[in-house]
């Protein structure tokens, strides 16, 4: 009796694995029959947590739709959108020239911060001495005005929106970069500065001012007297900023319109300023 | 009746379901380690035929938006970090197992294996997070700017300790007692007796212990992603931040595209192949320690 239980359990767990299999292999299939009520959202880290929220939301309201988010990066959302594995991509940036076949609309807004450690004297930076600092011409705080101690650079991994959108400002190749520290996404940057009095970063100024305000020992620089907040993101006055961008291959139709539609509405404008993003104007 | 159903050589119905449920789970089990490797082959054949092997130690850097692949700094890097932390972990093992075994009393000692077998058990990411918030932040106020192979070598010491401690330790527990009574007959003081004939006896099974440590070592990627650093270059010191093989894959296979991605791939191969070497002298070993206790 004992033994057949057993055969039955290890029988049982033998289907469930085939099943779960057979799931990750159809799963793919099942993607672009976005009219089933299933949209695949990939691409951006940024926008994913936003999104994520987003499509609760719009899976409340419409209850036989399911909206499916994945993260790898924008360069991957839009990939996945041209491949047709994904019936939207999250794209935090504009689209480049190249790009243009595709279809993006923009939902909120997003800012790139300088972020520095809270004990830090510094208060302001030059575009030009961030320039210096990134690139290794300037390796001390005190060359800057700041007090007489090595300056530890955090740099994005390549292929993160947020690095080419600070290497596009400041000019700057990734090859002229000398880091000290190369970091994945904005909380490992974070917390790699509140764990360094010394340290230089940049991250989503949404992210910054959250932690900020939560008691970590980090402080965002303003950059060309504009001071890094998630207002002067909204009124469009700072200058680092950046479009979070939906991507699909044509004009959006059908559920793919409705979705987008619903994510640019003011219905989710709380969402967005919860994820300490900057809704649109209207 | 009860005896002979269970007997081995009666072939029941019910022994046979098991049996072939047992077979088809071994076959899933072997057919998926052939089905990733063939999966890392196919997808890094184009940086094999199209970049080749050798530009991975010729090119001028490791910048592959411009398709520039130099991967000598990343293999240095995981290399040290892999070593470092078995010169300080396998020593650091097998005085434990030492210890827990010879000179602790019954109580403690077992309290002690509980616990290094409690830190085998910690999530690599929570030894990352700890190493990102305490570590680095103490290495950082004695030498910035803290991530660094240091710090590398000391959590990936933390996460071996365990797998090294515990192979040891059973290992030394296998000596016969014949051994160690024929040791204190002779009047062989404690420590004569661990360094004449414990060791040289067990030798094989801590050898084993430290090549599977180091399999370990080179594969874990989360803890060290947090706080190496990543950046790409031949360390001078241990102060300076390195990129290991595992953190260059973890960090860039998200935003990878075409031949980058191939190349990330032929990274992973180069892994899996030195992370089977290991496994196989620590199996080979393993052989040669169980053929040498049955002798």
């Amino acid at each position: 009796m004992m033994m057949r239980t057993l055969v039955h359990s290890l029988l049982s767990t033998v289907l469930l694995i085939g099943l779960a299999f057979a799931h990750e292999l159809f799963g793919v299939v099942t993607v672009s029959q976005a009219q089933e009520g299933k949209l695949v959202i990939t691409g951006s880290s940024t926008m994913a947590p936003l999104l994520l929220e987003i499509g609760k939301r719009f899976e409340a309201n419409h209850p036989d739709t399911r909206i499916d988010v994945q993260t790898g990066g924008s360069s991957r959302g839009i990939a996945d959108t041209i491949r047709g594995l994904a019936d939207i991509g999250m794209a935090s940036r504009a689209l480049t020239p190249e790009e243009s076949p595709l279809h993006g609309t923009v939902v909120a807004y997003d800012g790139i911060g300088i972020i520095l450690h809270a004990s830090n004297p510094i208060q302001k930076l030059t575009n030009a001495q961030i320039r210096s600092i990134y690139s290794g011409e300037t390796t001390n705080w005190q060359r800057v005005g700041g007090r007489d101690a090595p300056i530890t650079v955090v740099n994005k991994a390549q292929g993160r929106s947020t690095l080419e959108l600070f290497l596009q400002y400041f000019q700057l190749s990734n090859r002229d970069i000398h880091a000290h520290v190369v970091i994945g996404d904005n909380e490992q940057g974070i917390k790699t500065v509140a764990g360094n009095p010394n340290a230089i970063g940049y991250v989503s100024i949404g992210t910054a001012q959250y932690d900020a305000s939560h008691g970590l020992p980090i402080r965002l620089l303003p950059l060309q007297q504009v001071a890094a907040s998630i207002d002067t993101v909204r009124t469009g006055i700072f200058p680092l900023s950046r479009p979070l961008t939906l991507v699909t291959k044509s004009s959006p139709t059908g559920l793919t319109k409705t979705f987008i539609e619903f994510a640019q509405s003011s219905r989710v404008h709380d969402l967005i300023l919860q994820q300490y993003f900057v809704p649109l104007q209207n | 009746m009860i005896l002979s159903s269970n007997n081995i050589s009666s072939h029941s119905k019910t022994d046979l379901h098991f049996l072939w449920s047992l077979r088809v789970l071994a076959v899933v089990a072997g057919s998926l380690l052939v089905l990733i490797i063939g999966f890392i082959l196919r997808e890094s054949w184009p940086a094999l035929t199209h970049i080749g092997v050798a530009r991975v130690f010729t090119d001028p850097g490791w910048f592959p938006t411009e398709h520039s692949y130099q991967l000598t700094p990343i293999i240095v890097g995981t290399m040290l970090a892999a070593c470092g932390s078995i010169l300080l972990a396998a020593p650091l093992g097998i005085v434990s197992a030492i210890f827990c075994h010879f000179y602790a009393p019954p109580l403690l000692g077992q309290w002690y294996r509980h616990m290094i077998e409690l830190l085998a058990g910690i999530p690599s990411v929570v030894f990352g997070f700890w190493g990102l918030v305490v570590l680095v932040p103490l290495i950082a106020a004695w030498h910035p700017p803290g991530p660094s192979l240091l710090a590398g070598i000391l959590i990936l010491t933390l996460m071996i300790l365990p797998t090294i401690m515990l192979i040891a330790h059973s290992s030394i527990a296998q000596v016969p007692a014949a051994y160690i009574h024929s040791a204190t007959a002779l009047g062989l003081s404690r420590w004569a007796m661990i360094w004449h004939v414990v060791l040289p006896v067990s030798q094989i099974g801590v050898l084993t212990g430290i090549f599977l440590g180091l399999a370990r070592a080179l594969g874990e990627t989360m803890a060290i992603l947090m706080v190496c650093g990543n950046v790409v270059q031949l360390p001078s010191h241990m102060f300076d931040p390195i990129r290991t093989l595992t953190a260059n894959i973890a960090l860039e296979m998200a935003y990878a595209l075409g031949s980058h991605r191939s190349v990330l791939f032929m990274s992973g191969l180069l892994l899996m192949g030195l992370v089977i070497c290991f496994v196989s002298v620590a199996e080979a070993l393993r052989h040669k320690a169980n053929y040498a206790v049955a002798k």
